[in-house]
Parts: structure tokens; C-alpha cells; sequence
């Protein structure tokens, strides 16, 4: 229930990153000043954390939906289904843990 | 020291406070909570506080049961947030330190208070041909292996409580997807070696409101008051039709 939640959340979220990543993509193609004056608006704390977040979202919707295929073409899969929530929970903070220290000092400019 | 004595090995007794997802069509309100005080033993079950309450206090509550003993599947409802039969609910099992939630099952239309229409419940379950399909006339019995039989024998448990499609959120969006239940009943026939019509149920099933639209959510499989793994019988499903055969 949960996973399937979550999935579903983090999906919606990806998914509207993804507009305005589009977007201002796209305004490069319009006037490169325009999109280097968007950009820049992007290089605050609040924007950071944001990204912080993008990338627990995609990271978890990226591996529960290897479990979602899993599930649905290996044999065993909806057995183990619950194990495999663990495993993509487990990797996903792993990773994550990996990114944040780094990312945080480029956003507050901290060594670490 | 007598009293103690006399309480050896009694049952406990204590006081519970359901409240109760009232609805009747005829008194043009809304649906609403109503909260009831009940004693109830250690040995009782949410039905037995439900009875205790249309027989003692207030006679309108509406709600099926029939069997009462987990066997016909009449009295599946929403139990603090989980579909359950009120039968097979013990109310020592639940928080009673916290009041109970007792509600009609999600996803069919209210008839009153926890009755619901089943009908298109129901009728998921007479699309997918819930019945042997053969063409051979036996004399005797139609034989099967311990083996061929083992393929099915989680799905034949299934009481038709509507437990597990009501718990399904993609059931909840429109009603419209054929559901756990008559998948699972699909899957009896699709994998018994005497039944001809498992291509039949299979094209039925291949539907834009078939098997596909299952979500791998597993609610269907935590709801099941038979202990069927529903989820996997509807992933079995959908490799038989991967396969274009069980």
C-alpha cells in the first residue's frame, strides 16, 4: 500500500519537475541570456533543498519500479515483494545519504 | 479472597465504543458516525457488538451476516480502516482503548448504514464464467494429479466476501475494473486441468479493465479474511496471458 503510494506521489512530483525543466531547457533555444538569467535564479538554499528532494523522489520511483517489474515477471516475485520494498528502501537511503553531504556543502558552500 | 476465587477463569468483560457509519436513504441526511457504548466479553467478536447493539440498543442498525462463522462471506466490512469479516474480528484483537471503526466497504454504493450492493461485484464475478467448462461426458469423476490440483488450490478458498476488491484503490476510482475477486475465481478455472475455456477467460481478462489495471498495491492480498494470495493469483494471471496459455 504504501510503496504503491509513494510511488505514485514521488511520480507526480517527477513529473512536474520535469515541466519546468522542459521549460526553461527550451528557453535556451529563445535567448541564451534569458536562460542564463533563469538559471541563475535557481542557485538559492530553497531551490537546493528542492533538488535534495528530486533526488530522493527519483530515486526511489526509479527502484520501486524495478520492483513493480519484478513483481510482475519474475516468478517469485510477489513473494518477496515485501523484502524487495526493504531492499529498494535500503539502497535509496544508502544513496542518498551518499549525495546529500555533497550537495549540501555546493548549496551553502561548506567543505566537507 | 471468594470473589477471587469465583473469578478464576471467568472471561473478562469490558467496554468498548464503536462508532458506526450510519446511512439511510430514507431520512434524506448524509451519512454520518455514531457511537455506541458496549460491553462485550473477551471472547467477542465486532459482529457480537454489532448484534448487541441492534438487540439491545438500537434495532435500525443495518448490516448482512449470515453464517456468522467466517464461512459465507456476508459481513466483510470496514473494520478501523482494514476490510475484515466482523465474524473473524475479535475485539480484544483491535485497540480498545481507542474507539472502533466500523464502516461499509468501500467502492459499491451505500444501500444503508453497512449493507452495500453487491451487484456489480457480482456481476465481475458471472463475466469471468465462474463455473467447469467441458466438452467430454464422463461416466466417472474427471481425475487430477495432487500436482495439477496444487496450480488452483489457493484460489477454490475464495467466500466471495468482496473483501479484497473493495480494498483495491483502482477498484475505488470508478468501479469499473473486474477487480481481485473475479480474478481470482478466473484463475480456479484458468489453471484446472479439467477446465477447456482457460483461453476464453484469458481474452476476458486481456481487457483495458482486466488484469492490467492491477497496481501490485497488495491491499487485496492484506485484506483477504481466507488467507488467499491474491495478488500473486492475478501476477499468475497475467503471465498466462503473457504466455497465451495457463
Amino acid at each position: 500500500m504504501w510503496s504503491w503510494v509513494l510511488h505514485r506521489i514521488t511520480g507526480v512530483a517527477i513529473f512536474f519537475f520535469l515541466l519546468v525543466h522542459v521549460l526553461d531547457t527550451a528557453l535556451v533555444r529563445l535567448s541564451p541570456e534569458a536562460y542564463n538569467a533563469v538559471i541563475s535564479t535557481y542557485k538559492i538554499p530553497l531551490i537546493g533543498l528542492a533538488e535534495l528532494g528530486l533526488v530522493a523522489a527519483i530515486l526511489f520511483h526509479a527502484l520501486n519500479g524495478v520492483r513493480v517489474i519484478l513483481i510482475d515477471f519474475w516468478r517469485k516475485g510477489v513473494k518477496y515483494q515485501n523484502v524487495m520494498f526493504w531492499i529498494v528502501i535500503a539502497i535509496a537511503a544508502i544513496a542518498f545519504l551518499g549525495f546529500a553531504p555533497r550537495h549540501l556543502s555546493h548549496v551553502f558552500g561548506f567543505e566537507i | 479472597m471468594a470473589t477471587e476465587f469465583e473469578e478464576l477463569g471467568a472471561v473478562p468483560s469490558f467496554t468498548v465504543t464503536l462508532f458506526v457509519r450510519r446511512f439511510n436513504p430514507e431520512d434524506g441526511q448524509e451519512a454520518r458516525w455514531q457511537d455506541f457504548d458496549v460491553e462485550v466479553h473477551g471472547t467477542d467478536r465486532v459482529l457480537d457488538a454489532l448484534h448487541k447493539i441492534k438487540w439491545e440498543m438500537d434495532g435500525s442498525l443495518t448490516f448482512r451476516r449470515s453464517c456468522a462463522h467466517g464461512v459465507c462471506g456476508s459481513d466483510a466490512m470496514r473494520i478501523n480502516g482494514r476490510n475484515r469479516l466482523a465474524c473473524k474480528t475479535l475485539v480484544k484483537d483491535l485497540d480498545i482503548t481507542q474507539p472502533i471503526y466500523v464502516e461499509p466497504i468501500k467502492g459499491l454504493a451505500v444501500e444503508k448504514d453497512l449493507v452495500v450492493d453487491m451487484n456489480p461485484f457480482y456481476q465481475a464475478y458471472r463475466d469471468i464464467k465462474p463455473f467447469l467448462i467441458a466438452s467430454d461426458k464422463p461416466e466417472k469423476e474427471r481425475l487430477q494429479s495432487a500436482a495439477q490440483h496444487s496450480k488452483f488450490e489457493d484460489t477454490t478458498k475464495c467466500i466471495l466476501c468482496a473483501a479484497c476488491t473493495t480494498s483495491c484503490p483502482v477498484f475505488w476510482t470508478d468501479g469499473q475494473y473486474f477487480g481481485p475477486a473475479a480474478i481470482v475465481n478466473a484463475h480456479r478455472f484458468i489453471f484446472d486441468s479439467r477446465d477447456e475455456a482457460a483461453e476464453v477467460r484469458i481474452d476476458i481478462l486481456n481487457d483495458k479493465e482486466g488484469v492490467w489495471r492491477c497496481r501490485t498495491t497488495f491491499n487485496c492480498t492484506e485484506a483477504c479474511p481466507r488467507g488467499i494470495e491474491v495478488t500473486k493469483a492475478i501476477a499468475e494471471v497475467k503471465q498466462a496471458i503473457l504466455r497465451g496459455k495457463p
